[in-house]
């Protein structure tokens, strides 16, 4: 097999304000993200070869790419339409990059646009699954409230002590989004707050939860040996990795609920790609799927950020704040900046983008000296994850 | 000799104290608690509760017959018989009959399995009867009413638990209860003149005749199981009779279960049989628009049924008081719950056909290759991927424990806001799958908790019912 690392550069992204957006529709969602890349990458949009767009909740805008194909006047061209639950958006980049890297298109868009707030209920919605009965009252917190539980069980925490871990995660990743303008929700919130929220799917609490919100972003990419004559601080593709399970985690046979393959071998892929072998060390950002800050805790240790079941030292360290020596879902994670589904994946690779440019929104939140960065999605019941390394500079590391 | 080879019985955890329903309407309480049934239950998965304890340790492809008696079966048009077998995983190759209308519909199908196991048309019969009526609001029957189901394997062998020695039947066309098709509610006709010429001088006509024709007297009987709609009416007519009331009536279960429809007579012939002995002879009589009598001589057989039954005994013990009269009737359907976020996949006619095996019957695959089960069915094995290559496991009577589990404040419906998720690991082979639980109080849900399987009804949808499985603590 061959790797994607250093074939395409990213020369241009953007990003809506997340949120409550009952003004937008997904149409607005789009054009407020794609215009913003054409601007950054200084593109005309004429220009634009292929188009790969990933949406998840098909009750809301249908099937296929029309609706947006018309919005965005992408006459002429190819575009497609992807869905993989919460790794939607890096299935959608993923794909983009072999159309370019394959030298068959010179410049390609990629769009993750979701609008959730048109559906009337708060959540994801209930009855997540693919069978009548089986899953007939999955829900998003339900599922992963089932990790949080049994990693407290396997580390002999109390639900108290548990979380209190997994709050510390809401609180860093609050403070982060409320630095951050186009973040969904920007109120700071401290550790009793959150460990007297209203209990949403025990043992998550409402701060454990993710924002439901409305949002887009979008990337254009070229060939890497083009980068520069669109913009002197491109940024590489590095490894791109994408892994299923291939049962729900409920119905796995013997299954331990810590080691998720999915994830563990989607990082695997995108790591050796990039020639990543020290996580913890080399990456400089990361921005992963924080849906429930109970799988921000479990992710530091499948990514290789912490030892196993140490997790919780290196968040009492403060190791993942800003300030600290792997800073973690600093735009304020989906936790924060919210998580219009199948946009999030652009979304973390936007904020990643931006800190490895020096260009993050407002600048007490920029990191020094960030050279490589991933973007991290999991998802489904949970049984699908998804990594993109990105990287600053040619050849590196 | 045709006869019981099994018993099965179940009655719903959740039990309503009646002093709650009087003091919601200020009115009298006839004391005590009766049974109710669960917002996921119906007379389809309470029947099929009464099937799968009947048929604790036997073998299940022995049985070729099912009958289904309910005066509310949840479909008018679409037999349920078939459902019970299925989840009580019979073979596809059996009699069915549903048996409806009448409060005698239990007896009807039990002698109808007689008459079938006696002609050579089928070996073993399982009688299921389940009902679950609702009284109006403020009437004596909401509070006399109970929900239950029973069970009865019949057979035609040497050595039976219980011998049908001989059986009496007439008929009476008279408004005494009633629904027409669109009621929801029993309605009656006034009490005084339906006891005394509806049951009591039905009941005495068929019981005396039966005596008659076996040349016994009253003395000779050991327990009288009789139906009743209260106990006045049951002690005045066994008084009428000659019974002594104290030592041979069968208790009528009003005080803490109440009167479970055409359920009843065969719930409490199953409590007559937990407590019976060799040589015992049972007189069961039911009535509705006339009445069945049956005689009975219980054998020494009956002491390998006994104690490995949850039966009336297991169940009666089971309970948990329901917390309101508002929650019964919302779980009736009286009140309308607010449902909570809508379902996203409607049950359809084609993915319940094809999905029969593990959906209804709860069947995993094993592989035959390297051994890993899986629920549901896979067809190409997790582990080795082997193609095809599998047998089906039945783990609807396997023992689980709760492997992880969350509260899920989203999933429920506002009488029952949070489902417990639970992914259990069944005590076979390390398989796992996905169930709410039920029947619980989400606050005692533990990791390493002991469950079980319970057939339930999920929701309505495209114009069905749809059903399956649940977890539940072990009662």
């Amino acid at each position: 097999m061959e790797s994607i690392k250093d074939k395409v550069a990213i020369i241009g992204m953007g990003c809506t304000k997340f949120g409550e957006r009952w003004d937008a529709g997904l149409d607005d969602l789009a054009i407020e993200a794609a215009y913003e890349a054409y601007e950054d990458a200084g593109i005309d949009p004429k220009d634009i070869q292929a188009c790969w767009y990933g949406s998840v909740t098909q009750p809301v805008v249908g099937i296929g790419c029309t609706h947006l194909a018309g919005p965005l006047k992408l006459h002429g061209i190819p575009m497609s339409r992807v869905e993989n639950w919460c790794t939607t958006g890096h299935e959608a980049l993923r794909n983009a990059c072999f159309g370019v890297a394959c030298g068959m298109y010179d410049l390609v868009l990629v769009l993750g646009v979701e609008k959730l707030k048109d559906t009337g209920f708060p959540g994801l919605g209930t009855g997540r699954g693919m069978s009548t009965v089986l899953e007939a009252r999955r829900t998003a917190p339900g599922s992963f409230g089932m990790i949080a539980t049994r990693y407290f069980y396997n580390y002999g925490l109390s639900p108290e002590e548990g979380k209190r871990i997994i709050g510390k995660i809401a609180v860093k990743n609050h403070y982060n989004g409320s630095l951050c303008p186009k973040a969904h929700f920007h109120n700071q919130v401290t550790l009793e707050q959150v460990m007297n929220a209203p209990i949403i799917a025990w043992p998550l609490g409402l701060f454990d939860c993710c924002g439901n919100s409305d949002g887009g972003a979008a990337a254009l990419l070229v060939p890497a040996s083009q980068a520069r004559k669109y913009r002197d601080d491109p940024i590489y593709i590095k490894g791109i990795g994408a892994a299923h399970d291939a049962l729900l985690p409920q119905n796995r046979p013997a299954f331990d609920w810590l080691h998720f393959e999915e994830v563990i071998n989607s990082s695997r892929q995108a790591y050796e790609q990039a020639g990543v072998k020290h996580p913890r060390e080399q990456i400089d950002i990361a921005e992963i799927h924080d849906c429930f800050t109970s799988t921000e805790l479990l992710l530091y240790e499948l990514l290789g950020f912490s030892p196993e079941g140490k997790a919780k030292e290196d968040i009492d360290s403060g190791f993942f704040e800003l300030g600290g020596g792997l800073p973690v879902n600093s735009d304020g994670g989906l936790k924060c900046f919210g998580h219009p589904v199948g946009a999030s994946g652009l979304r973390m690779t936007y904020e990643v983008y931006k800190q490895l440019q020096g260009k993050a929104q407002s600048p007490e939140r920029q990191l020094k000296d960030a050279k490589l960065g991933i973007s991290q999605t999991f998802g489904g019941p949970p049984q699908v994850a998804a990594v993109a390394v990105l990287g600053k500079e040619p050849g590196y590391p | 000799m045709a006869g019981i080879i099994s018993y099965g019985a179940y009655i719903p955890l959740w039990r309503l104290s009646r002093d709650a329903i009087a003091e919601a309407w200020g009115s009298a309480s006839t004391r005590g608690e009766r049974s109710v049934a669960n917002n996921d239950e119906d007379t389809i998965t309470m029947a099929s509760e009464a099937a799968i304890d009947c048929l604790a340790g036997l073998k299940r492809e022995r049985v070729d017959g099912l009958y289904f008696a309910s005066t509310t079966s949840p479909y008018k048009e679409k037999e349920c018989s078939t459902l019970v077998a299925m989840a009580a995983d019979l073979r596809p190759e059996i009699i069915t009959a549903d048996f409806g209308n009448s409060l005698r519909a239990a007896t009807a199908a039990f002698r109808a399995a007689l008459d079938a196991v006696v002609s050579g048309s089928a070996s073993q019969v399982l009688v299921t009867a389940s009902d679950c009526r609702i009284g109006y609001p403020r009437s004596n029957y909401e509070q006399t009413f109970g929900d239950a189901a029973a069970a009865l394997l019949i057979s035609n062998t040497a050595r039976p638990a219980v011998m049908v020695e001989g059986s009496h039947s007439l008929s009476n066309e008279l408004y005494d209860v009633w629904r027409l098709d669109k009621d929801i509610y029993v309605q009656s006709w006034e009490e005084r003149f339906i006891i005394e010429h509806g049951y009591t001088e039905n009941m005495e006509r068929a019981i005396s005749g039966l005596l008659r024709k076996k040349a016994l007297s009253v003395q000779d009987i050991t327990k009288a199981v009789l139906y009743a709609p209260t106990s006045r009416a049951q002690q005045g007519l066994a008084r009428r009779l000659g019974f002594d009331v104290k030592t041979q009536l069968q208790d009528l279960l009003i005080s803490n279960v109440g009167i479970t429809g055409c359920a009843h007579a065969l719930l409490m012939l199953v409590a007559a049989l937990e407590e019976a002995k060799a040589g015992d002879k049972i007189l069961v009589a039911s009535y509705g628009s006339g009445c069945d009598a049956f005689l009975l001589s219980v054998t020494k057989e009956v002491e390998k049924v006994k104690g490995n039954r949850r039966g009336v005994k297991g169940y009666l013990n089971s309970k948990r008081p329901l917390s309101s009269y508002a929650r019964y009737l919302s779980y009736r359907g009286l009140l309308e719950p607010q449902p909570g976020e809508p379902f996203r996949l409607f049950p359809a006619a084609t993915t319940s056909w094809r999905e029969r095996n593990w959906a209804i019957r709860m069947h995993g695959s094993k592989c035959k290759n390297c051994g890993t089960v899986t629920f549901p069915i896979e067809r190409v094995c997790y582990n080795c991927r082997s193609k095809d290559n599998f047998e089906e496991v039945r783990l609807s009577d396997r023992k689980a424990r709760v492997f992880t589990f969350t509260l899920d404040n989203l999933a429920g419906r506002s009488d029952d806001p949070t489902i417990p998720q639970v992914g259990v690991e069944f005590d076979y082979q390390n398989t796992r799958t996905y169930l709410p639980m039920t029947d619980c109080d989400p606050g005692e849900v533990k990791v390493n908790m002991p469950v079980e399987m319970t057939f339930r009804k999920l929701y309505e949808g495209a114009g069905m019912y749809n059903y399956f499985w649940k977890c539940r603590p072990i009662r």
